[in-house]
Parts: C-alpha cells; sequence; structure tokens
C-alpha cells in the first residue's frame, strides 16, 4: 500500500495527491489536466516529452502503477492515490540503471528525446518479463516512435539489459578516435535531465500562439483587435505584420521572400498571420472565430503544373514564371551518346512531399535583456538564426544571442527559422520573456518539407553494360516560399547521373514556386529523389543488356581519379567499388534463394500469393555546400580549473557532433575523451561553425576541433619546454608534460585566466576547397563525396500490395568512422527514413497533420540491418573521416523499389509505394 | 470554471448525467486527442473509478464487459477460443500505452469508421447495455453505432457493459487488419469472422463484419447466409465473392483508395474464412 501523502495537503479543495518517483506528492490543479503538462509545468519534470499530445508518438510514456501509459492522454485525476513513475525515476542513487547503461552503450538515444518514453515502455516491459525475445520488445516499445535510431539500436540496448549488466567503452588517451565511446551528452538524454526547446523558461514567461492561415492562398485583412484585447485581460498583445521592422527572411540573401507574419496575403496553407501573446490560459482559450480576421480565398495552385500553367498571377512579383531557380549540369554529347547506345531506358518518377516528423515540435523562448536579445530555442543553424532574427528586428547581429536547446530531430527542417523570429518580437516589444511550443498540426502545417519531384530521365548503355549518357530534368514543388529550394536545384543536376562514370550527361532542374507547403531542406536536397530515377533506369539497362544489376553497377562505379559530371577528378576516397563488392556474397545468396522461393510460391498458385525481391542501389553525395563557403572556427581551451573546453559551434542534432568533434579534439590534443568539456552553439561563447546539414559536421568542424586541438597541444607543449611528442596531463591542479622520463610541470594556479577561466586556448579553422562551376555546371562543387550500396529484400503479398521487408544490408565509405557506433546509428536512422519515404510517407496539407494519419516507420516496419563501413580514406578529412548523415537515406528507397520491381515486375514510379498503389500497378500490369 | 467528477458508484455517475451534459472520459485516448492545442473547459464525468464497470466475466454463457474495461485487461483475461478475433483486435489498438488505457466501450462510443473494436464485436453478436437513472437497455451493437461518431447513445445515458453472446466450445474467431505499418495504424481495412461448425464440419452458424470499408463497420449478411451449411475447409474462402460485399461504402482518404479497400476487403475476408479451416 501507499504511504499516506503529506497530510492536511490532500485535503485541500481540488488537490490531486499521489506518489511520483515515489515521493508523496500533491498537486493543486484541474483534474481534468493532461498529467503530462502537470509534469512539467506544475512539477517542473520536463523528463517527460510531449511530441504531439495525441497519444501518437509516445514520447511522454510514464508508469502508472508500474503500467505503461500516455501522460498527455491521462486526467491528472485518474493518478489519485496511485503511483507514478518518470524517466527522473529511473536512475537509482544519481547513477544510471542497467538499462539506460546499455542504451548508452548502444547508442540507443541519438537525439534523445523519444527516448524518456523508450526507457518507461522498456521498464514496464522488463518487469513482467525479464528475458523477452526480439518481438516482444518490438510489441512492448512498438507505442513509441523514433525518428533517428531506426530502432535497432533501441531493440539490442533492451535485450542487452535483459541479458545482464554492460559494459561502456572508455577509450584510453589517444585511443577515441574510432572507438565505440558512448555520447558525451548521452547521460543527460537518458535521465531526463537534457533540455530541449520546450524544457526551459524564465519565470513569468508570456505565451505566444500563432494564428494561421487555413486557406491555402488568400487575401486578409485584420480587423480591429481592441474588443478581442478588452475581452480578454490576460491577451497582452497581437502581433501582426505592421509590427515587423523587416519583415522578410529567407536563407539566401536574394531570396528573402518569406514574412514573419503574413501582410494581407497568405501563400500557403498553415502561413503566420498573427500572434497572440499573453497568459497562457488566456491565450490558449480565445477561439478563432473570435478573431477580426477577413478571409478572401483566392485559387490555390499547389501543384507544379497549375504554377507552370498561371503565370498571369505570379505568386510572388519578383518571379513571373514562378521559377525560382534553375539548375543545369552538362558535360559532353548526351543526345549523340543517346542515339549511338545499345540500349537505353527512360522513365518518367514523381515523390511526394515527406515530413520531418521529429519528435520535438519546434519550441523555445525569448527574453530581452537591456539592449539585447537571448533566444532559447531548438535549431540546426544558431548563427544563421541569430542573423536572421537581427535583421527581422532590425538591430546588430551582436545584440542577438542565441542559445540552442538540445534538438530533438532536425533532419533539415530545422535549418530555418520557426518559433524564433515570432518570439524575437514579442519579447523585444513587450520586455517581457515569450515562450511557444509548437502543437504537432502547427508544426506540421507551418515548417518545411522534402521537395515533391517530377522528374524524366533517359540512361545508355553500350553492350557491355558501360553507361555511355544520362539525362535528366527534375521540377522539384519548392512551395510558398523559397527556404532552401535553390539547393535542392543546384544540387540534384550534379548528382542526377548517379555515381559512375559518364562520359555525356545533361542534368537540369526547376524549383517552382507553388502555394503549396514550403519545400526546403531535408536529408539529401533532393539527391533521395533524383537516385530514385537513375537507379531504376539502371536496374532497366541491367534487364535489357543481360548484366547482372549489382556487376552493371560495379563496372560503372567512378573510382579515383575519374572524372564526374562536373568534370571533377576525385583523387582519393571513393569506396563504391568496394561497397559493391562487401554487398556482392549476400546478393548472389539473396537472388538464388528470393527466385527459389519464387518458383516454389508460383508452384503453388491459388490466391496471387508472395513474392521475394531483392534490390540493389547505389549512392554519392556531397559533403558540404555546394561550391559556396563552408567554414567552420572551434576553439579548445584549458581552463584554469585543470578542465578542457571545446567551444563547438555546431549544434548536435542528434547525429553526435557533440561527441565526433570531442573525440578528434581530445586525440589531437593527447588526452581522454572525458577530460573534455563542451559548449555547444553558444553565440556569445562559441565561433561560427556553420550549420549542421551537408552531412559537413565531421569533416568540416572534425577538422577545425582538430586543428584547434593541435594549436592548444602546440602552445601548452611550449609552455611546458617539452617535445611534440610528449605526453600531456593534468595531475593534481597542474599541467604536466612527459618526455621520455623527464616531467616538466606547471601549477595552473600560475597561468592567468581570461575572463571565461581560459588559461590558454588553441583556435582551428576550416573551409574545404571548391570551385566554383560555370555555366554548364563545370567545377569541383565539393571537396570530397561519401559513397554507398544499398540491399533491400522482401516479400510483396500480391494480392495487398503490402511490402514485408526481410532485411537490409548497407555498405557505406565513410573515410573513417570516427565513432562506428554513430556511424552505424546514422545509417540505421537514415535507412529507416527511408523507408519511410518508399512506402509510407505522404503529406497531405490539412488532412495528415498528425502522427497516425501521417505514417512514419514503426518498431516493426525497420528489418534488420547489416552495416559495412568502407573506410577509403579522405587525405582532407580529419583522420580520414567524411559525411555520413545523409548518404545514409539515399539509396534506401531506390534499393526497396528495385526489389518491388524484382519480386512483382513493376516499376515503382510514384513514391511511395504505398498499398494501395502497389496494388494497382500489380493489377495493371497483369493485364 | 468547468466541473471535473469522478465518482466511485454507478448510480451517482447516472444522477450526474441526469442533472446536465457531461462529457464522458474514461481511457482518455478519444478525449484529449481530440483536444490538441486546446484547453479542457467543459464539464466531464470521469467514469474510472467506478469499481463495478470494470472487468471480464462470464454470464449466461457469454461475456459481460464492463464499460471501463481496457483492451489489455481484455487481453490479460482467460476467454474462450471463440474469443480470439477480440484479443487479436486488443493488440491492434494503438500501442500497448492505448491498450492499457482505453477501454472497449469507448472505442464503441467513440464510433469511428475505424474502430478496432468493432468488426469482431459485430460478427460475434454482441450487445451494448446503457444506463441511465430511468434504467437499462439493450441495443446489438449494429444499432448503436449509427454513423461516423454517432451513437444511439441518449445524453443521460452511460454505456455500462458490452455482452457478448454464447458460442458454442468448437466456435473459432479470427481478425486481420490491413494497415501501411506494422504498429500504432488506422486500419486500411479490417475482416473479424466467427465460425461454428457443426458435429459434422459444417458452417453451422457465423458471422462475418468488415471495417473501415463503410461509415459504420458490416456484417455481410449474404456471405453467412451463403456459408451456413457449407463444409469448413481450406476452399471456404473461395465461397466469398465480391457480391457479398456489395453493402459496403468504402471511400478514398489518404489510407487508400475505395477501389482498392474493396479488392483488400475480398482478399481479407477469404483469408480470414480460411484460416478458420487450417
Amino acid at each position: 500500500m501507499n504511504e499516506p501523502v503529506e497530510p492536511g495537503l490532500a485535503a485541500e479543495a481540488g488537490a490531486i495527491a499521489f506518489r511520483l518517483n515515489g515521493v508523496a506528492r500533491v498537486v493543486a490543479a484541474s483534474p481534468a489536466s493532461r498529467l503530462s503538462d502537470v509534469l512539467r509545468e506544475s512539477l517542473g519534470l520536463t523528463g517527460t516529452k510531449v511530441g504531439c499530445n495525441a497519444g501518437d508518438c509516445g514520447a511522454c510514456t510514464v508508469l502508472i502503477d508500474g503500467r505503461q501509459v500516455c501522460a498527455c492522454l491521462t486526467a491528472l485525476g485518474q493518478v489519485a492515490g496511485r503511483d507514478v513513475t518518470t524517466v527522473e525515476g529511473i536512475a537509482r542513487d544519481g547513477a544510471l540503471d542497467r538499462l539506460q547503461r546499455a542504451f548508452h552503450a548502444h547508442g540507443a538515444a541519438q537525439c534523445g528525446i523519444c527516448t524518456p518514453g523508450m526507457l518507461m515502455a522498456a521498464t514496464d516491459l522488463l518487469a513482467r518479463n525479464e528475458r523477452p525475445s526480439e518481438s516482444e520488445v518490438c510489441d512492448a516499445l512498438g507505442g513509441v516512435l523514433c525518428r533517428c535510431t531506426g530502432y535497432r539500436k533501441i531493440v539490442d540496448a533492451v535485450l542487452a539489459a535483459a541479458a545482464g549488466e554492460v559494459a561502456l567503452a572508455v577509450p584510453a588517451a589517444g585511443r577515441a578516435v574510432g572507438s565505440r565511446a558512448p555520447k558525451t551528452d548521452g547521460a543527460a538524454k537518458l535521465t531526463g535531465a537534457e533540455r530541449y526547446g520546450a524544457d526551459r523558461w524564465p519565470p513569468g514567461a508570456l505565451w505566444l500562439r500563432a494564428v494561421r492561415s487555413p486557406h491555402a492562398h488568400a487575401r486578409f485583412s485584420i480587423g480591429d483587435l481592441a474588443a478581442l484585447r478588452a475581452r480578454h485581460p490576460g491577451l497582452l498583445d497581437v502581433l501582426t505584420a505592421r509590427d515587423v521592422p523587416e519583415n522578410s527572411f529567407g536563407i539566401f540573401p536574394d531570396h528573402k521572400d518569406q514574412p514573419v507574419l503574413a501582410d494581407g496575403l497568405a501563400r500557403f496553407r498553415g502561413e503566420a498571420v498573427a500572434a497572440l501573446v499573453g497568459e497562457y490560459e488566456t491565450v490558449m482559450r480565445i477561439d478563432e472565430a473570435e478573431l477580426p480576421i477577413r478571409w478572401e480565398p483566392l485559387e490555390a495552385r499547389t501543384e507544379i503544373g497549375q504554377a507552370l500553367a498561371a503565370t498571369d498571377a505570379p505568386i510572388h512579383a519578383a518571379r513571373p514564371d514562378n521559377v525560382l531557380i534553375r539548375g543545369r549540369v552538362a558535360r559532353g554529347d548526351v543526345d549523340a551518346a543517346l542515339a549511338q547506345a545499345a540500349f537505353v531506358a527512360e522513365g518518367e518518377f514523381a515523390t511526394s512531399l515527406v515530413e520531418h516528423a521529429y519528435i520535438e515540435p519546434e519550441a523555445g523562448y525569448a527574453e530581452r535583456v537591456g539592449d539585447r536579445l537571448r533566444i532559447f530555442a531548438c535549431t540546426q543553424t544558431p548563427y544563421m538564426d541569430r542573423d536572421e532574427v537581427a535583421r527581422v528586428l532590425g538591430v546588430a547581429p551582436a545584440q542577438v544571442h542565441v542559445v540552442p536547446s538540445a534538438v530533438g530531430g532536425g533532419f533539415g527542417g530545422k535549418l530555418d527559422v520557426s518559433v524564433q523570429p515570432l518570439l524575437a518580437l514579442a519579447a523585444w516589444k513587450l520586455g517581457r520573456p515569450v515562450r511557444t511550443a509548437y502543437t504537432r498540426p502547427e508544426s506540421m502545417a507551418s515548417t518545411s518539407k522534402r521537395h515533391p519531384a517530377r522528374m524524366r530521365a533517359r540512361f545508355g548503355c553500350d553492350r557491355d553494360g558501360r553507361i555511355v549518357g544520362a539525362e535528366f530534368h527534375g521540377d522539384f514543388n519548392t512551395g510558398a516560399y523559397a527556404s532552401w529550394g535553390t539547393t535542392v536545384a543546384n544540387r540534384v543536376p550534379i548528382h542526377a547521373a548517379g555515381p559512375y562514370v559518364v562520359p555525356n550527361v545533361r542534368a537540369t532542374t526547376r524549383a517552382i514556386y507553388t502555394n503549396g507547403p514550403i519545400a526546403g531542406a531535408f536529408r539529401g536536397f533532393g539527391v533521395p529523389q533524383s537516385t530514385i530515377a537513375h537507379e531504376a533506369l539502371l536496374d532497366e539497362l541491367a534487364e535489357r543488356a543481360g548484366i547482372d544489376r549489382l556487376e552493371l553497377r560495379h563496372r560503372n562505379a567512378l573510382r579515383a581519379g575519374q572524372p564526374t559530371p562536373t568534370g571533377q577528378v576525385l583523387r582519393a576516397s571513393c569506396g563504391l567499388a568496394q561497397c559493391l563488392e562487401a554487398l556482392r556474397p549476400r546478393w548472389r545468396a539473396a537472388v538464388a534463394a528470393a527466385e527459389a522461393f519464387n518458383r516454389e510460391q508460383a508452384a503453388r498458385g491459388g490466391d496471387a500469393g508472395r513474392r521475394r525481391g531483392v534490390g540493389i542501389a547505389c549512392m554519392w553525395y556531397g559533403i558540404g555546400n555546394t561550391v559556396i563557403a563552408n567554414p567552420s572556427a572551434m576553439r579548445v581551451s584549458l581552463r584554469k580549473d585543470g578542465q578542457f573546453v571545446l567551444y563547438n559551434g555546431a549544434v548536435d542534432i542528434g547525429q553526435g557532433s557533440n561527441t565526433i568533434l570531442a573525440q578528434i579534439a581530445a586525440d589531437a590534443l593527447g588526452v581522454r575523451l572525458d577530460a573534455i568539456d563542451y559548449v555547444m552553439g553558444d553565440t556569445d561563447l562559441t565561433e561560427d561553425a556553420g550549420k549542421t546539414s551537408a552531412s559537413r559536421q565531421t569533416f568540416v568542424s572534425g577538422n577545425a576541433a582538430r586543428l584547434a586541438a593541435a594549436a592548444l597541444r602546440r602552445k601548452l607543449l611550449q609552455r611546458l619546454e617539452v617535445g611534440e611528442n610528449a605526453e600531456l596531463a593534468i595531475e593534481r591542479g597542474e599541467l604536466v608534460g612527459i618526455e621520455g622520463g623527464r616531467r616538466s610541470a606547471i601549477p595552473l594556479a600560475y597561468l592567468p585566466a581570461d575572463a571565461r577561466g581560459d588559461v590558454e586556448v588553441g583556435r582551428g579553422e576550416f573551409n574545404p576547397p571548391t570551385v566554383p562551376l560555370d555555366a554548364d555546371g563545370q567545377g569541383e562543387p565539393y571537396a570530397t563525396y561519401g559513397f554507398a550500396a544499398q540491399l533491400a529484400e522482401l516479400e510483396v503479398d500480391l494480392a495487398l500490395g503490402t511490402v514485408h521487408l526481410l532485411g537490409i544490408a548497407a555498405a557505406h565509405d565513410v573515410g573513417r568512422a570516427i565513432n562506428p557506433t554513430q556511424v552505424e546509428g546514422q545509417i540505421h536512422g537514415g535507412i529507416a527514413q527511408g523507408i519511410g519515404l518508399a512506402l509510407m510517407e505522404e503529406y497531405h496539407a490539412g488532412r495528415t497533420d498528425n502522427l497516425h494519419d501521417y505514417l512514419v516507420p514503426t518498431f516493426g516496419d525497420v528489418p534488420p540491418i547489416e552495416v559495412h563501413l568502407i573506410e577509403d580514406a579522405e587525405p582532407l578529412g580529419p583522420h580520414g573521416a567524411k559525411g555520413v548523415g545523409e548518404p545514409a537515406l539515399i539509396a534506401t528507397a531506390p534499393a526497396i523499389f528495385g526489389a518491388i520491381r524484382h519480386a512483382t515486375g513493376v516499376t515503382v514510379r510514384h513514391a511511395p509505394a504505398t498499398p494501395d498503389r502497389l496494388r494497382a500497378w500489380i493489377k495493371a500490369s497483369a493485364r | 470554471m468547468a466541473s471535473y467528477l469522478r465518482p466511485e458508484l454507478l448510480a451517482d455517475a447516472l444522477s450526474a448525467l441526469a442533472g446536465g451534459a457531461r462529457t464522458v472520459l474514461a481511457g482518455g485516448t478519444d478525449f484529449y486527442p481530440a483536444r490538441v492545442g486546446r484547453l479542457v473547459d467543459e464539464d466531464v464525468l470521469d467514469i474510472t473509478a467506478i469499481g463495478e464497470l470494470r472487468g471480464v466475466r462470464a454470464e449466461r454463457g457469454g461475456l459481460r464487459i464492463g464499460a471501463t474495461t481496457t483492451w489489455s485487461d481484455l487481453l490479460a483475461a482467460p476467454l474462450p477460443p471463440w474469443c480470439r478475433a477480440l484479443q487479436q483486435a486488443a493488440r491492434e489498438v494503438g500501442g500497448v500505452q492505448i491498450q492499457n488505457a482505453g477501454t472497449v466501450a469507448g472505442n464503441l462510443c467513440n464510433a469511428s469508421p475505424a474502430a478496432d473494436g468493432v468488426p469482431a464485436l459485430l460478427a460475434l453478436g454482441a450487445e451494448v447495455e446503457l444506463a441511465s437513472v430511468a434504467g437499462r437497455r439493450r441495443l446489438p451493437l449494429g444499432e448503436f453505432v449509427l454513423g461516423n461518431r454517432r451513437t444511439a447513445r441518449g445524453p443521460q445515458e452511460l454505456v455500462s457493459a458490452v455482452l457478448v453472446p454464447p458460442w458454442s466450445e468448437r466456435a473459432r474467431s479470427v481478425f486481420l487488419k490491413l494497415g501501411a505499418r506494422r504498429y500504432l495504424v488506422i486500419s486500411i481495412a479490417m475482416v473479424a469472422a466467427v465460425i461454428e461448425p457443426d458435429a459434422a464440419g459444417r458452417v453451422a452458424r457465423c458471422g462475418v463484419a468488415v471495417g473501415a470499408c463503410s461509415a459504420v463497420a458490416q456484417r455481410l449478411s449474404a456471405l453467412e447466409q451463403a456459408l451456413v451449411g457449407a463444409t469448413l475447409d481450406v476452399r471456404i474462402g473461395a465461397r466469398a465473392h465480391q457480391e457479398h460485399l456489395a453493402g459496403l461504402t468504402p471511400i478514398d482518404d489518404v489510407r487508400g483508395t475505395a477501389e482498392y479497400r474493396a479488392d483488400a476487403a475480398l482478399t481479407l475476408v477469404r483469408r480470414a474464412l480460411e484460416s478458420l479451416a487450417a
């Protein structure tokens, strides 16, 4: 039985008494309140995360009397007298428990936003079932969504915790690079201590609620707001376009076309037109029907064809043809090459709007401090946020201080500002702190998506299967505002012929404005879409030429010394052939097994039956920005207290840069990884490391961290007057250098410290070399490229059109795996998103603004994944490393589509291959 | 200020409903999702503290499923083999978090066309018991759910139990759900079937229901009639034809086209019947 709760308090009218993490608590709040809100707002336990408030994501999972439930669906009144356990209640005496250690060791937490929910569900399972099977783990945790890990490492962690104690790798000094060191920020993600955008706010912060257009295209006028404010005394302000000093923002200086608050014209459904600021309860209680907004809906042109046809009324006056930008790469004579080709394959392909669906909706606060403004929010790019907010407010960038929160998933979606300018305007104007967190529908309606693509392509090869030419055109629906449409249009033509030697290429793109949702950056910047086209056509060429699909790719694989379509000759780190060789044994066995299975199924007849297939796809991906400058600067210091500090402007969005960069710095400095602390992304304390995007942080910031740490080491060795091979250490308050038995020491107390407490600082900077592209797209757009091949095995239920994935193997040339666990985690997570892109993800504005109508893969949708790490070292990279974040995703959908074609004969021309589409294609092909 | 009542006695709950309109709250798994981004400021009657409403028990050879019985309660209950469809459905309602909180009766009251609980209960011939201060009444499930989000429950009534009639020990049932992912998925189509064979292995009695292919899940009466007397073997699936599904009115939505739903429903019906013959 429960001990009695604080006597006396329980008698208070309306108060609810329960036990929370073993401690009796009494809360005076509305009993109909969501338990999640009470835990977070009234009790300060922000470890319980809110991802959807609808029971769709499971991030808020807590235990009530030992059983997992969603705190967002539980009325406070229902926990009266019961035991509630949250993630804060798992650790024992401040130490991670066995399950948490297993998560830590296996890299089962990436961004960490789903981790509390995962841990609670797993705690429930292990209390009931000491040795669960893999499928029991999936069943028990299946109610929690994860967008980062691909689930496999979570399954591994739970099984390991059930099997016994788990050891954590602690690399020795100089051995951090290449080790499976647990994440430096892992423990905080496992205990609930980590602070995401919605987890910190100043006392007395007001709440901001954006008012958004219900129409995809509409004129509107806002009437007198005085009556509304009079009716609601807690409503302190209603911000409109008139309140915005410079009402335009956007990624590129010449495309700042998006207003913070629309000014009389809404160009997409979900665009912010006003912001209510005041007391939370007041602001949330206001019915939108009360707002004096008069809407005049206009014809909405949400599709590419509509926008191209309707140039009489352009979406932006500056672009009369609705074309934001065109991209082009041309080399050789593609028409002649294709005319002479022995075999030509061509086709049209389409993809859908894809939502990032990070489990953390955008959130944060802003606070005015004198003539400066502080913003705490989730972001992938603190320095761009700083400059954007300064511009909007009409202040100097130095007046804006951005403190990135921990980020609960980004994938490109948090490269654009979201809450930041709104919060900044409100806090700046009202002089009071203001906070907000988007609802899930608001996050989905208002923030960027993956571009839907309409592509046609033609590839030709000779009798030996050597590709002689490739032609590609892609139109990308960029939605209402420019966002990163330019990047997509420029990056795709470079990659559109695939990672092959193709002497004759013509690849063109357009990014087209429509009244659709804003399409921007999403893991791969258009390359996942174009890869679907070229890999489908390569399969067709292989069939026509009578060559095995893997061997055709191997024959054409780009190798060091050969030119790319932009005329760039890669001198090293070009490991696609090795990737294919790593997959070759499994490929041969899997193809034979699938074909044997299909013969047996066909012989059985009856119900349309099942067919198996195996697919293979290759990809390449330029690491870092396309041509444009791409610098990162890092500093590493020795603080007076003996702690080394990495001043790291790169935001870790779960992909692991807080760990990777520390590993690189530790080895360059020659100290243990755990001797290095870090500051992440704070624009007052760090230097600009550039955005966390384009798979660039390991390669670019990794170099900066290495150089910074090496510079600090040199300075410290000089102070100690020891040689460059000396061992460096901090011992009993002294900086110590040991060289061949000679020991040199300086008491840290003797060293003067700067304002931050640093006694010595090393700085490093890296900007990857590129050569601008000419009018034909000829040049060297990237300093290095990632390569990969992935293989998918699956089974299609012909009568239902459903696909069951049996397994995926992924071989990635990463140059060097700084942390193999993290690299595998990126690959697993990318594959999971690739599965979503291939089979289920399709956003429809206004119809799928939640996580039950918009489907992302769950525990049961990601099959076992075999990872082969190919380390064809990149001479420019830190320890040979290049990026893997986006490469992880790109080959997955085309590999799945290749397998579907192998199983059914159907070429997937429209992603995703949902059951209804696939069934229709199968029926059509049978006719 | 909105009022929140959480009585421990059914009589108190019924009096409260008689006293004015209130939203009935049980597991909260439909209540809160319908209020994303809104404060709860309506009068609520929380029925989860009423002990007599929770649990499954045998009653007159069949089952009485109390109104606040959760899907997990149903899964944990030792039910006869003909209830397998119901337990299979219980595993498909959201994740374990939802199964631990969501109630069988709430699933019926929410009246979603894609309610996972409806086809199995419909196939089994379940009734809904409604209580109010005026007394109790029973309605066949098919007469209780009237349409998309509409039921026959009056504002002063509470669903007090779901009643499942008895089937013989030989009867078996199955539930098949079709969705575009493994967990947490709203059905594109689903089928529940129950068959009670006679001693000679012929279908003596049966129920087949299809969900998510019409505003309210439908029994396939014509098919059921055609199946009675048939030998229960693997050929039984072939007895189902598209005309047996003529009463369905599938729609196009984000989960699938109407054409696909009709096509898939027939496949699921055939497979469900075949699995009962296996």
